[in-house]
């Protein structure tokens, strides 16, 4: 992959970045191997995991599936751009409160799908929290401290 | 003021200790981590399950001097040795010869480009003489071929109390059954990856995702024929275990070193998930068979049983895995004639290994289905057979070991069901069954899981933990016992400010490095809190004891004090270290040879509640409720503690109705999370987890351990429910829709 390199610009955790990548490679190694952004995890590599997850243009993705041609112009959020500085996002801090976060390698892609839930759905059923994490697998937790975490948050 | 009384974290929920960085993605898990020049490595695996290796050839468009290439040669001509240094030293690092099963490492590669080594793996070429190959237990036991040693068997074990033969001829009934369970792929989400660097002179330095730092000391050890202090091991934040990563490290951390070692570079090795689900461990498919002798009044008078476990190509760690099922065969109950014998054959699948429960959860299925047979042969509920046999304070369980605790599973049977509403549930669904389409119904398993090694294991391992006072005036706690996700951090800083009485802020836990920690053994069999955390408090006890004695520390002190004595002591002394080292419980007695005695000094007990919806029209069986209660001692953090039973019980429900591994000629075929399913957010239960408190002498805080009990009793609760529901009894997990249909629709329903 190294011949036909491109040129991509595109906007990730609000600031903009110019990247030289193939244009197949998959959105998540470039996070990780040029951005240095290794909080986003891959679990699968095939769209099942959701370890992966991050925001595009608003949109909640597996950055496995996606190939960084798509990104040019997109504008791009990771795990590491939730918290604003120092102050943790709700969503993170009730993590921490309610054992959401056991091993941890889930966690980034459980918050950022767990944040896009709260963004769409300020107030949440059980069954609204259940389908809205259902694409982001949890080996250690069984979930249920991970829903009680997402309860907590729209309570702040 | 006083160290007993200001700061009582033990008891309360303290947040995670490393839970910042793990929300924020700040965490490094080995993947995370890079250094300059480092390689990408790779392994050549095995394409036959049994063969000879004739020849290998290096094929295709590749510019192959680029690449560093391991095979058993080099290893053969170091002075090291060619296996996983373990228990039976039988497995190669590098198949030298033959291979024993799909997907057995023959050769390794590195390249700095991970697209070309991936590319130059597929065009390495590998041609063989096939020998005939075992793929089942049975084919195993019946001999079928000899595929390893001179029987197949890794290791039996006869466990025999009273005598069996008496009883059958006079005994009201007498009730057989057969039991199986599968495989499980343990789906850590961080698949297995290690880094090293290593050279002659300076050694190995290994950087990896793993539960056992000195399990991988110990084995390079002996890979690379270096004295102990030329291998350092570092556990980076780890992803999941469940046991997946409890001896597999040892073998892919040598690889890693082996190309370090050849290429002068640092090596990553990290698997995907096509190549961690085929060629890692999974939990051992066994087979039990029960003989069970009862009067007519409902006790039990005998019990025979044969738990056999399928191995795999290696023996890894299936004699120690056996050991447990073996001993949890028979159960919570009192029965005084019972025949317990066991083995772990050998098959040409990957090896099967650690998973938590390590055996357990497989002889506990079977004992609590045939449990469920015979009462249901004596027309007695389920309930109320096992009310009359359960084990009481006195009496003695299969080893023999008499039960100094007190016990009282009546009372825990009393309360789950008043959770559950169980009695009236039991006669509402019996009601309303008949006329709905979705058949409903409750069942439920008492068990109990031996906390810490088996036996005299935790003597063999005399564990040690360092405390440490640092310059700021802080505690530094040295285990090798790792995180990987259960809460050790916590709950060691819990265990060692309850111990001093100071604030938990002063605690620190230093990172598993075998160049800086001892070793406290291995992150296993539900020992960390109990038996390590025992000894984190000792060892930070003879601390504070070093600093009362030096004259800095008053008997009654802050915080503050605490600290500032520590930041004296370390100016004007110098270092601080104190060291403890395990000693048995009083009285702990066994006999390795006989299998008799006190197999662990302590157990936590249990009932678990299922409730299940069934559908004769897709045969898919649903769990609608779960309730956990157990009594596991002092719960140390009731936030941690439910964690890891919510978990532990997600895992047994995926065991037992979601998870199947379906086998083609000794290789997993559904490779991947697509088609191997685990439980999602949408398919679990509420999971609601009860404790009941019994503190534990010997435990840190009276804690006893939990980590593996909340893996033993969901499949036998949920088919008890389900045989409610349908009126069938299924006797294998895991249960599958296909399966249903087929005795349903024998059935009639």
């Amino acid at each position: 992959m190294a011949d036909s390199v491109t040129q991509i610009s595109c906007t990730v955790n609000g600031e903009l970045r110019t990247l030289a990548a193939h244009p197949l490679e998959r959105l998540l190694d470039v996070l990780r191997e040029q951005l240095q952004l290794t909080g986003t995890k891959e679990g699968c590599g095939e769209g099942e995991c959701g370890a992966c997850s991050v925001v595009v243009d608003g949109r909640i993705v597996n950055s496995c599936l996606v190939p960084v041609a798509q990104v040019e112009g997109a504008t791009i959020k990771t795990i590491e751009g939730v918290a604003s500085g120092e102050q943790l996002h709700a969503v993170q801090q009730a993590f921490i409160e309610c054992g959401g976060a056991q091993c941890g390698i889930c966690t980034p892609g459980m918050v950022m799908a767990a944040v896009d839930l709260l963004e769409r759905n300020a107030n949440p059923t059980e069954a609204d929290i259940r389908q809205g994490l259902a694409g982001n697998l949890c080996r250690c937790t069984g979930y249920m401290k991970i829903f009680e975490s997402v309860v907590r948050a729209c309570q702040k | 003021m006083n160290p007993n009384g200001t700061n009582h974290p033990i008891g309360k929920s303290a947040p995670r200790k490393e839970g910042r960085k793990k929300v924020t993605g700040a965490a490094l898990y080995v993947d995370d981590i890079s250094f300059p020049e480092m390689l990408h490595g790779t392994t050549v695996r095995s394409q036959v399950a049994r063969g000879r290796i004739k020849n290998i050839s290096f094929e295709g468009d590749i510019p192959w001097d680029e690449f560093t290439i391991v095979t058993a040669k080099d290893i053969n001509e170091s002075a090291g040795e060619n296996y996983v240094a373990l228990i039976l030293n039988d497995q190669p690092y590098l198949a030298d010869e033959v291979v024993n099963h799909p997907e057995e490492p023959i050769l390794l590669l590195a390249h700095p480009n991970k697209y070309l080594l991936e590319e130059a793996r597929r065009n390495v070429r590998i041609e063989y003489e096939e020998l005939p190959p075992v793929f089942t237990l049975e084919d195993s036991v019946a001999k079928k071929e000899i595929i390893w040693g001179d029987n197949n068997v890794f290791k039996s074990f006869l466990v025999d109390k009273g005598n069996v033969d008496d009883v059958w001829s006079t005994a009201d009934f007498v009730v057989e059954g057969e039991y199986h369970t599968g495989a499980q792929e343990q789906l850590y989400i961080e698949n297995n990856g290690a880094i090293a660097i290593a050279n002659p002179t300076e050694g190995v330095t290994v950087w990896g995702s793993m539960q056992c730092p000195y399990y991988v000391h110990k084995a390079l050890v002996k890979l690379f024929g270096l004295p102990e202090e030329k291998i350092r091991v570092i556990q980076t934040e780890t992803g999941g275990g469940f046991g997946g990563k409890e001896e597999y490290p040892s073998l892919l951390a040598g690889h890693a070193a082996l190309l370090a070692m050849k290429s002068g570079k640092p090596v990553k090795m990290i698997y995907d998930r096509a190549e961690d689900m085929v060629a890692t461990t999974k939990r051992h498919p066994s087979r039990t068979r029960h003989k069970t002798a009862v009067s007519k009044d409902g006790k039990l008078l005998a019990m025979e049983v044969e738990f056999i476990v399928d191995g795999g190509a290696y023996c890894t760690l299936s004699p120690v895995v056996l050991s447990r099922g073996t001993i949890h065969a028979a159960g919570p109950y009192y029965c005084p004639n019972v025949r317990i014998s066991s083995s772990a054959v050998a098959t040409n699948v990957p090896p099967h290994g650690a998973f938590r429960g390590f055996g357990a959860p497989q002889s506990i299925f079977a004992l609590e289905r045939q449990l469920d047979k015979v009462a249901a042969t004596l027309g007695l509920t389920p309930d109320e057979f096992r009310r009359r046999n359960f084990i009481k304070e006195g009496q003695t369980t299969a080893t023999s070991q008499v039960i100094r605790e007190k016990v009282d599973m009546d009372q825990l049977l009393d309360r789950a069901f008043e959770l559950t509403g169980y009695h009236e549930k039991r006669e509402r669904f019996a009601k309303q069954n008949g006329s709905t389409r979705i058949k409903k119904g409750i069942g439920f398993a008492s068990f109990m899981h031996g906390a810490g090694f088996t036996g005299s294991g935790e003597v063999y391992l005399a564990s040690v933990v360092g405390a440490e006072a640092s310059a700021e005036g802080r505690v530094r706690i040295l285990a090798a016992s790792t995180e990987i996700g259960q809460g050790t951090n916590t709950v060691f800083s819990q265990i060692a400010a309850e111990a001093l009485g100071v604030d938990e802020s002063l605690i620190e836990v230093a990172q598993p490095d075998t160049r800086d920690v001892p070793n406290s053994g291995p992150t296993v069999a539900s020992r960390t809190s109990m038996v390590v955390g025992k000894l984190v408090e000792s060892a930070v006890l003879g601390l504070k004891q070093t600093l009362i004695g030096s004259g800095l520390l008053l008997d009654a002190y802050s915080s503050a004090e605490f600290q500032s004595a520590c930041r004296q002591y370390v100016e004007s002394v110098g270092p601080l270290k104190f060291f403890s080292k395990y000693q048995p419980p009083p009285n702990v007695v066994w006999d390795d040879e006989k299998y008799q005695g006190d197999a662990y000094g302590t157990y936590a007990w249990a009932v678990y509640v299922a409730e299940v919806s069934v559908d004769p029209l897709t045969y898919e069986a649903h769990v609608d409720d779960f309730v956990a209660l157990q009594e596991v001692g002092r719960v140390i953090n009731p936030v941690l503690a439910a964690g890891q039973i919510e978990g532990g019980v997600a895992q047994a429900i995926g065991f037992t109705l979601f998870e199947n591994i379906v086998w083609k000629d000794g290789r997993m075929a559904n490779g991947q999370m697509t088609n191997y399913i685990m439980p999602t957010a949408a398919d679990i239960p509420p999971i609601r987890v009860y404790f009941e408190e019994n503190p534990y002498a010997y435990g840190p805080g009276g804690a006893k351990g939990i980590g593996e009990l909340p893996m033993d009793g969901a499949a036998p609760a949920i088919l008890s429910a389900i045989e409610n529901a349908t009126d069938v009894s299924f006797n294998h997990v895991p249960l599958m829709p296909e399966a249903m249909m087929e005795r349903l629709d024998q059935n009639g329903r």
